[in-house]
């Protein structure tokens, strides 16, 4: 099989300009809309270019001034360990979640009931619109919402959860990993059913209890996997955007302890202020770039496993 | 000696069967309450459409009801103009799942079955270039369609999905798997040039991959904010996450959360109903593709 197919790679020689002519459209639509804007971006994050009131301010060079200015003063700081803060609080239940259900699902023995419905309604928080679902959180969980009433007619007096940072960020990642448990179910789970079922059977016969084997074989083996489903929710978690910027309706309320890497590029962008969020979008992306690079290497090694 | 092994059988046999119903039973239990938490919301979504503005006041309630249609009406004729976000919603989600599957199995047919130089380096920084999210390099993208006059126009929304790495990533793997390449040698010997090739006898055959990075491309794309939300400034071109977020931020406490749930709901109905139609496909999607977003 793996000599015809090779033999089939080899006739695709011929007519090669035909790939160069199909490859056209993509290599524009990226040209114009990635790389451009990826150059034009880092290019204005050295110039002072913003609006004062109705004066334009700018563009002028400034080398590396914005850079200065959003380093400095430990704003980037702090916006970086809110977005840590809420990543956490939602990846790690996330993940926890994942692997027993994912377990338990490939696990045959264990023959769950009605599996296929188990997963279609799991996955369903992902496809709903972010801002919207933020939305439905707002108002449940407003001073003037259900929640609050629920509470005071229970004789609890209300509570201004919105109010209270580690009660916005509580709910935001509650919100993160309702929308992705999921998601990372359905990934570990093909990982574990890629396990070879003869591993675990001799685990069996040789007597290794449930927990043994998923900590002894299932783990190890899924780490890759594990490793690639955290990268990808880092790179997801720096882009934390919709669900806060609704829910706080963009001001990262109670006091900025909501506010998340993106929301402050997205006030910059609103406002005009492209220096300052070339800059914020320039370590944004030395972040991510890092990121992606260790998920590239993982997927390479994959393809030659 | 062999009916004493027979006997040690059967007891750590009848022992593990016990302790698999408990852990059957725990798992079982464990997956009910997921399924609650995940439909609680929209549960409490539903009732909520259904109830008046002073009811909904009141706190939760297990039973819908009666104000549906009012609330529909109001919603009809209030200042948020939900069909126009929907029109607009459905465009731009069509549009760019329709040129995002095209355009990608384009580009992975290319690679897939044509030699040419440096292809190897140009599916290497395709797949490099994939994770990067398009929030770092919006700015730039933002000010060249600001300074080139692409505000409130659906073309910056839609044309960048002819490059998504991504979906291209899936359809290439798929046709590793499934697209043989002695069917494109004969088409070439019943003398098909090479774009109608494409055309007639690859995109059909891709079909159940394409359906679904469809799916998936036209959710992400319903469900976009970010960068509409940085283009889109005229009411009459924005889309619907666009006017939930304007909810949110008017003076919502004046509003009747009758007509502001309603609102929601419109906006998830679509893509709810096309997943519980396609879901199956969804998943196995999921699974296959390993990787999204």
């Amino acid at each position: 099989m793996a000599d015809v197919q090779k033999s089939q790679k080899h006739r695709s020689v011929t007519k090669g300009k035909w790939g160069i002519i199909f490859m056209i459209p993509f290599a524009l639509a990226f040209f114009a809309f990635q790389l451009y804007p990826l150059f034009s971006t880092v290019y204005n994050s050295f110039f002072e270019n913003y609006k004062d009131g109705l004066n334009q301010v700018g563009p002028n060079f400034i080398g590396i001034d914005n850079y200065k200015e959003i380093l400095s003063d430990g704003s980037l700081l702090r916006l970086a360990y809110n977005t840590l803060i809420m990543w956490l609080i939602g990846f790690v239940p996330q993940i926890l979640i994942s692997l027993l259900l994912a377990s338990w699902f490939a696990n045959h023995r264990l023959r769950i009931r009605c599996a296929g419905f188990f997963k279609t309604v799991i996955y369903m928080p992902n496809l709903i619109m972010a801002s919207a679902f933020a939305m439905l959180f707002f108002a449940l969980f407003s001073d003037i919402g259900p929640v609050n009433a629920m509470l005071s007619s229970m004789g609890f007096g209300t509570f201004r959860f919105f109010s209270s940072p580690w009660a916005t960020r509580i709910i935001i990642g509650f919100m993160n990993f309702l929308m992705w448990f999921g998601n990372t179910t359905i990934l570990l789970m093909a990982g574990i059913m890629g396990i070879d079922p003869a591993l675990f059977e001799a685990a069996e016969v040789d007597g290794a209890r449930p927990g043994q084997i998923f900590r002894k074989i299932t783990l190890p083996i899924l780490k890759p996997i594990l490793l690639y489903v955290m990268l990808t929710s880092m790179i997801g978690g720096i882009q934390m955007f919709d669900v806060p910027q609704i829910l706080t309706n963009g001001s990262g309320s109670p006091n900025k302890t909501a506010l998340t890497l993106i929301m402050e590029l997205n006030k910059h962008m609103y406002s005009k202020n492209y220096g300052m969020g070339g800059a914020i979008s320039v370590v944004l992306l030395i972040m991510t770039a890092i990121l992606s690079l260790l998920v590239f290497k993982f997927m390479v090694k994959k393809k030659e496993d | 000696m062999a009916r004493r092994k027979v006997h040690l059988y059967d007891e750590t046999e009848i022992k593990e069967n016990m302790s698999l119903t408990g852990r059957r039973t725990i798992a079982h239990i464990v997956l009910i309450f997921l399924t609650l938490l995940c439909l609680f919301w929209f549960y409490m979504l539903f009732i909520n459409c259904t109830r008046s503005n002073s009811e909904i006041m009141k706190g939760f309630s297990w039973l819908p009801g009666k104000n549906f249609f009012e609330n529909w009406k109001n919603l009809k004729n209030s200042t948020v103009d939900v069909f126009t976000g929907l029109k607009n919603s459905a465009i731009v989600s069509i549009i760019s799942a329709a040129l995002c599957v095209y355009f990608s199995t384009l580009t992975a047919f290319a690679i897939h079955a044509y030699n040419f130089p440096a292809k190897n380096a140009v599916y290497t920084f395709i797949l490099m270039i994939m994770m990067i999210p398009t929030q770092v390099t919006s700015l730039g993208f933002v000010k060249f369609c600001r300074d080139v006059g692409l505000e409130n126009s659906f073309l910056p929304i839609v044309l960048p999905s002819i490059a998504a790495p991504v979906t291209f990533f899936y359809l290439k793997q798929y046709m590793d798997s499934s697209l043989s390449l002695s069917l494109i040698e004969a088409a070439r010997i019943d003398g098909s040039s090479e774009f109608r090739t494409f055309n007639s006898i690859v995109l059909p055959l891709m079909k159940p991959a394409i359906a679904v990075q469809a799916i998936f491309t036209f959710v992400s794309s319903w469900n976009n904010y970010y960068v509409p939300a940085l283009l889109l400034q005229k009411d009459e071109k924005k889309t619907l996450p666009l006017l939930i977020a304007q909810l949110r931020s008017s003076d919502w406490q004046k509003f009747d959360m009758g007509q502001v749930y309603m609102c929601i709901a419109f906006s998830i109905f679509p893509v709810v109903i096309v997943y519980l139609l396609l879901s199956k496909f969804i998943v196995a999607g999921v699974q296959l593709g390993g990787v999204k977003e």
